[in-house]
């Protein structure tokens, strides 16, 4: 169907001298003389393109996508729901999209309010006591929660210079310790896929200033020694920092802080679904336990004692800001709506669903490929094709292709990497026991697939496997005129 | 109401199936002294009808450029958004896919991300774009990061006084536990004067960072900037105004090795700070040390041209505590509708939008000075604001941002540095009798303010 697009060509390449879409009409003023140095000599060469051209060429494009919207997407870790439409059409409202960002606070009173109310029920859902809602997506969330910490320490006269982080845990928890300037030091997960006390207790001492853990964890399994874990690292003085991508397992069933987290991310974009938007906007609000409040980017919304909303500007201990302005607003306000729609019980079912779901589907599957940690999961399991690729030269990614030929966008594949050939599969809450059922028909079918057909999947979409090496050895990052 | 499709009889037949008798059953790894025994403490469930009323009833108590004309700045801007931009972006296959990973069912997506890199390029003049950052604060930090990283140098990172106050913080805060120190050179007269650069820069300094138009909205000495920088390998960061690339030489021209910006004025409206959308260009000999996102050409197994993620290995996922950066998700969406914004514009549409933005600008600083309201702070060429200082009589800019709501005007941004001076942006959306009505409200109050001394 993709394929009956009129074209794929770009916009550089129907693009007509001469042709307008936008006009701004001349304003009747004199023209203003600056200096020739500050001016270019004409416009930039943008492409030139009529409306109706505008219209079809990202119309169609949006054609080559799959979409929740369209199409069943259990990519593991990324938590893609159901985003509400509604959500869609009140943000857009002008007194939500149009203030300016450093409008009087006696201006924008609705708006303080909604993002008051976040941070309380931000700060209630973790079992924390203040929750900052600037960070613009999780890796910076967890960036800024590192810096907390190290200013919470450099504050008490520590010197702690190191992290310690699974070897399952998410790309960007090492990727941040290094530039909060930590030592990224890497815990062993067990044969159970959990975390390796003794090797934790190895490498915990008064150098560790932060245990980042992700539980439930990547396999989807929460771990049960999380207590004792947690008391451990307290034990040597560090924090426990949770990384909040898979809270949507736990909501209203059990809170980072009573585990023993003392800071945590959460990923609105994912749990209190954002949307995605095609890599993006995200949202990172971060959630600290009562002594490291004073730390927490500024600035925050407070009370004033009129009863109004004002932003907090002058926090001493603050480590100041972590991006311009208050934060992915626009993100905030749907994961606000989604929380009031849900209220306490339909955040509850919402977890309670999602493991439902996970572990039906997980039942559907397990007799037909491995799945290493396969007993129960929480939100999320992680099967491995390495018995197939060993037995038939099939591989996570020759399923994953072929998935996408059958009209499912395929798990997450080669992630975590404590798993062999991993497919990470997480089905959302949102999606019907008719659609599960149908998947795992489908998945397993494509098990029985001669492999040559699944060496070249997918065969039915717009394209078939792109060259990725040539993509990077010689990389084409921009369209050039001929 | 938690757009569940499940029914309960569906539930327990799942339930069944799985072998469990209870959903609580499902959570037996978690300890029973973890779990919480009350409901959350959050307000009770709406339906779609009372959201949408509350909705309405909090949106209702915000003011916003629809109700007062719109004269503030200060890094985010009333620019006018096309209806195509709002009616294309807001698709649900664009809006409700994930990051680009699996190329075969994401080639809209990578094609249209492959277009905004190429796009950024054509404004700016520079090499090589990558597919956003979250926003420009964020955005000098990870400049100034991938300056160090290709430098290797670790003397004082130099930026400029008259960089936005908010890319200044946030720079603070990224670098807070990094060796660099930050020295900001201060710019009495209102910009960066060379001379004070080049007595600052040495064979140490990693980068040198100007924002041009600055935070007050004036235009910088780039060239020359940017000559004395880099006579000493220090790379320069330029922080640029997307929209002025339409009559100002871009950062391309100016001999920038990095470009930053903030891309809200690219169609994305002022939503209260975000979400925005971060630009970042850089040299084409820097492109494997720059974050982020990049979309790269290549061909199927049939030959067929198509988009992939490129350079991966640059990334977190892959690279763990090595990467270039830690950014993961980036600003898709707002990616998507800065393409659409841009190619609507095209190069006339670009052009008259700066020419308006300059000429409006400069004609209400005019009708200020004319009525005797004030004269600008510091005398340079600027583009489309100005850092306007308050003349006698006049009130403090706070208060004068304050009486002017009731008149139907936000007024501009008081200045951070000195409360007599008021930062004062004209896009093309302001129409000639908004800004007449503006200069005429903002000197009736130094009417008030002379009656008012002399009773």
């Amino acid at each position: 169907m993709m394929e009956r697009n009129q074209s794929a060509d770009l916009l550089f390449e129907i693009s007509k001298p001469g042709r307008r879409c936008h006009r701004v009409p001349p304003s009747g003023l004199p023209a203003v003389g600056l200096d020739s140095r500050f001016l270019s000599g004409g416009s930039p060469p943008l492409p030139e393109v009529a409306e109706l051209d505008l219209v079809r060429h990202y119309t169609n494009l949006s054609a080559r996508n799959m979409a929740i919207d369209s199409n069943f997407y259990p990519l593991g870790s990324c938590t893609m729901k159901y985003n509400p439409k509604r959500h869609e059409r009140l943000v857009s409202l002008p007194g939500l999209a149009s203030p300016h960002p450093l409008q009087p606070d006696k201006t924008v009173q609705g708006m303080l309010a909604i993002l008051f109310e976040m941070q309380e029920m931000l700060a209630e859902i973790a079992g924390l006591h203040a929750c900052s809602l600037q960070p613009s997506a999780g890796a910076q969330g967890e960036l800024a929660a590192l810096l907390v910490a190290a200013a919470y320490f450099r504050h008490r006269g520590e010197n702690r210079t190191r992290v310690l982080v699974p070897d399952s845990a998410h790309g960007t928890n090492p990727a941040s310790a290094a530039i909060a300037g930590f030592d990224s030091v890497t815990v062993k997960s067990g044969d159970d896929g959990l975390v390796d006390l003794a090797d934790l207790e190895s490498k915990l001492d008064e150098r560790t200033a932060v245990f980042m853990i992700t539980n439930p964890n990547t396999l989807g399994l929460f771990d049960h020694q999380i207590l004792d874990i947690t008391r451990k690292v307290h034990e040597k003085g560090g924090l426990v920092y949770l990384d909040g991508a898979n809270m949507n397992a736990i909501l209203g069933i059990a809170r980072p802080g009573d585990f023993g987290a003392d800071m945590m991310h959460y990923n609105v974009h994912k749990t209190f679904t954002g949307p995605h938007g095609a890599g993006g906007p995200g949202s990172g609000p971060i959630a600290v336990r009562d002594m490291l409040e004073p730390f927490l980017p500024s600035p925050m919304v407070i009370r004033d004692e009129k009863g109004g909303y004002c932003l907090q500007q002058d926090r001493p201990l603050s480590i100041g800001r972590v991006r311009a302005f208050f934060g992915n607003v626009g993100v905030l306000l749907r994961g606000w709506m989604y929380l009031r729609t849900l209220g306490p019980n339909g955040l509850r079912e919402v977890s309670e669903q999602a493991v439902l779901n996970a572990n039906y589907l997980l039942t559907l599957l397990r007799d037909h490929i491995d799945v290493p940690k396969g007993a129960g999961c929480m939100h999320e399991f992680v099967a491995s094709a390495k018995i197939l690729r060993r037995e038939k030269r099939v591989s996570a990614m020759d399923i994953a292709k072929r998935l996408l030929d059958k009209g499912y966008h395929s798990p997450t594949v080669y992630f975590p990497l404590v798993v062999a050939e991993a497919l990470m599969i997480e089905p959302t809450e949102t999606e019907s026991q008719e659609t599960l059922e149908r998947f795992a028909e489908v998945f397993v079918s494509i098990l029985r697939e001669d492999p040559e057909t699944l060496h070249e999947a997918p065969h039915d979409l717009a394209i078939s496997r792109p060259d990725e090496v040539a993509a990077t050895k010689q990389p084409v990052l921009r369209w050039k005129s001929a | 109401m938690s757009y569940i499709a499940n029914t309960s009889s569906q539930q327990e037949a799942m339930l069944g199936k799985i072998g469990k008798k209870s959903v609580a059953d499902l959570f037996e790894t978690v300890p029973k002294a973890v779990r919480l025994d009350r409901p959350l403490r959050v307000p009770p469930a709406l339906s779609e009808m009372e959201l949408t009323s509350l909705v309405a009833k909090l949106a209702g108590r915000n003011r916003h450029p629809g109700d007062l004309a719109c004269f503030m700045g200060a890094g985010a801007y009333d620019h006018f958004i096309p209806a195509v931009v709002d009616t294309l972006s807001s698709r649900g296959e664009f809006v409700t896919a994930y990051t680009p990973y699996q190329a075969e069912a994401s080639q809209g997506s990578l094609q249209v991300f492959f277009e905004f890199q190429t796009l950024i390029c054509q404004l700016t003049g520079m090499d090589v774009a990558n597919a956003s950052l979250y926003e420009a604060g964020s955005g000098v930090a990870e400049a100034v990061m991938m300056a160090m990283s290709v430098t290797s140098r670790r003397g004082p990172v130099l930026i400029a006084g008259t960089v936005h106050p908010h890319y200044l913080a946030t720079l603070r805060t990224y670098m807070a536990n990094l060796e660099p120190e930050i020295r900001v050179l201060h710019c009495p007269g209102g910009y960066l004067e060379p001379s004070r650069l080049e007595a600052e820069v040495t064979e140490e300094t990693p980068c040198v960072v100007v924002q041009h138009p600055n935070f007050d909205g004036s235009l910088e000495e780039v060239a020359e900037l940017s000559r004395i920088a880099k006579a000493k390998g220090a790379l320069f960061v330029q922080v640029f105004d997307p929209l002025s690339l339409g009559m100002l030489k871009g950062p391309g021209e100016l001999g920038a090795d990095i470009a930053v910006a903030e891309g809200q004025g690219l169609g994305t409206p002022m939503s209260f700070g975000g979400p925005y959308l971060g630009l970042m260009a850089c040299r084409e000999s820097l492109v494997r040390k720059l974050p982020g996102r990049l979309v790269g050409q290549t061909v199927d197994r049939k030959g067929k041209r198509c988009w992939v993620l490129a350079l991966q290995t640059r990334e977190q996922h892959i690279r763990r505590e090595k990467a270039t950066s830690n950014i993961c998700t980036n600003q898709g969406l707002y990616a998507i509708r800065a393409s659409i914004h841009l190619a609507a514009l095209g190069p006339e549409g670009l052009r008259e939008t700066a020419r308006q933005c300059l000429e409006k600008a400069h004609h209400l600083r005019h009708l200020l000075v004319a009525k005797k309201v004030g004269e600008i702070a510091h005398v340079r060429p600027f583009f489309k604001e100005f850092r306007f200082r308050l003349g006698e009589g006049m009130p403090a800019a706070a208060e004068c941002v304050d009486r002017l709501l009731e008149k139907g005007f936000l007024a501009g941004v008081p200045h951070p540095e000195n409360p007599r001076d008021l930062l004062i942006a004209v896009t093309e959306s302001r129409t000639l009798e908004e800004i007449e009505g503006f200069a005429n409200a903002l000197s009736a109050l130094r009417a008030t303010a002379g009656k008012g001394a002399g009773q």
